[in-house]
């Protein structure tokens, strides 16, 4: 099996059912995708998959084979930072950090999609499986909506 | 996790490994399957995986609906505007939906905290049938009695119905929040040859309440179900609540 992480095609040697996630973090030593409840349900794993947002928790190895994964460490540099990570910047839509990975990825992919401004509805949909129990989302989805109107710089 | 892994790539390879299912765990998704293996609850020795065997497919174009075993959740949303779709567009968030099918869906083992299966009502209602292999060779059967058999022994190949379900309506009770379970789902259908009665999320399978069918009488349900209770609500509260959803979902069908 193999699988492009940030553009750098890697061997994989875990086995076929291991998840995506403990590939990227255990094999790989890419860390950026958290290991929260590992069922599904927080968020903070997400990986973009050929561009789509998934749950890297969820994801066998074997199921992308082949395929190409985007994490946080694939968007910008603390010199160059993306739009979305730039607008999480200035609008602190981050306290501790630990749901900010997938919340990042999450809406990059939805501003992707989008081609355009996103509304407060699409982020709320976008971001409906993601949490976050220090912000209260006001700011995330305010950073997000930001993003999305940045044109690459933050607004 | 050593585990031997098969990956057909295409429905009759699928078909050929499955064989009578003896010893093998089947992946569709893996969104209930693989957080049980990584924390070491399952151990399977041979995994079938169905993410190339091509049984993705979906077609509503015609006037029977066929959606293949392997269809993402999300694909079910987007590809159906029906009965089906009201239910499917609750299921997790979207990146669980794309993730997540609805042969898995079918096959679901009974959850922990909380019912799965949420889709058996809709695809009764609907008078869903279910193309399977297995012991005894490929069959199709209607969705209620694919759900009572023995799923463990079937490879769900792929789910069809008739477009033409006639008048429908539902109620869906549950939590706000995006990863929650129904706490009770009602699915109603009257094509002109009869009613058809779905519910599910209130114990490990749906089931068809055929006493409301026959008498189009909601209290009748408490006669055609048997709640459980978990971490989303008693057995109690869904028998107090399930009459209050089918007579709502009668109603719908007066107004549609």
């Amino acid at each position: 099996m193999n699988i492009t992480v940030n553009g750098r095609e890697h061997d994989i040697v875990s086995a076929p059912l291991t998840p995506l996630l403990h590939v990227l973090r255990e094999e790989l030593e890419i860390t950026s995708p958290k290991a929260g409840c590992q069922q599904g349900g927080c968020g903070t794993c997400t990986v973009l998959v050929d561009g789509e947002p998934r749950r890297s928790c969820l994801t066998t190895v074997a199921s992308v084979d082949g395929a190409s994964i985007t994490t946080l460490e694939g968007l910008g540099e603390a010199e160059s930072l993306s739009p979305v990570q730039a607008a999480f910047h200035e609008l602190y839509a981050a306290q501790c950090g630990f749901c900010t990975p997938g919340m990042v990825l999450a809406a990059t992919a939805l501003i992707e999609r989008k081609g355009g401004p996103v509304e407060r509805e699409d982020v709320q949909e976008a971001l409906g499986g993601h949490y976050c129990r220090c912000t209260g989302y006001v700011k995330i989805i305010d950073a997000v909506m930001s993003a999305s109107r940045a044109n690459g710089s933050p607004a | 996790m050593a585990a031997e892994t098969l990956i057909p790539t295409s429905p009759e390879e699928a078909a050929g490994l499955f064989g009578e299912g003896n010893d093998l765990t089947v992946f569709g998704g893996g969104t209930i399957l693989l957080p049980e293996i990584a924390a070491g609850r399952v151990h399977p020795e041979r995994a079938l995986l169905l993410h190339r065997s091509g049984l993705d497919t979906l077609d509503a174009g015609s006037d029977v609906v066929r959606i293949g075993a392997m269809a993402t959740i999300a694909a079910v949303v987007e590809g159906t505007d029906d009965l089906l779709t009201r239910f499917a567009e609750h299921i997790g968030d979207g990146e669980v939906r794309r993730t997540a099918t609805i042969g898995g869906n079918l096959c679901a083992t009974p959850g922990i905290g909380a019912q799965r299966g949420d889709l058996g009502a809709p695809l009764i209602a609907l008078g869903a049938r279910v193309r399977s292999t297995g012991k005894g060779g490929e069959r199709t059967e209607p969705v209620e009695d694919f759900l009572a058999g023995d799923r463990a022994g079937r490879l769900v190949l792929a789910i069809e119905y008739d477009r033409s379900a006639g008048k429908c309506g539902f109620e869906i009770m549950r939590r706000r929040h995006a990863h929650s379970f129904a706490v009770a789902n009602v699915a109603v259908c009257d094509s002109g040859d009869g009613l058809r009665v779905g519910i599910s999320g209130i114990g490990p399978l749906a089931v068809r309440a055929r006493s409301v069918e026959q008498s189009r009488n909601a209290d009748d349900v408490v006669k055609d179900v048997d709640p459980v209770s978990d971490a989303l609500a008693s057995a109690a509260y869904r028998l107090k609540m399930l009459p209050v959803l089918v007579r709502r979902a009668l109603d719908q069908l007066e107004s549609a």
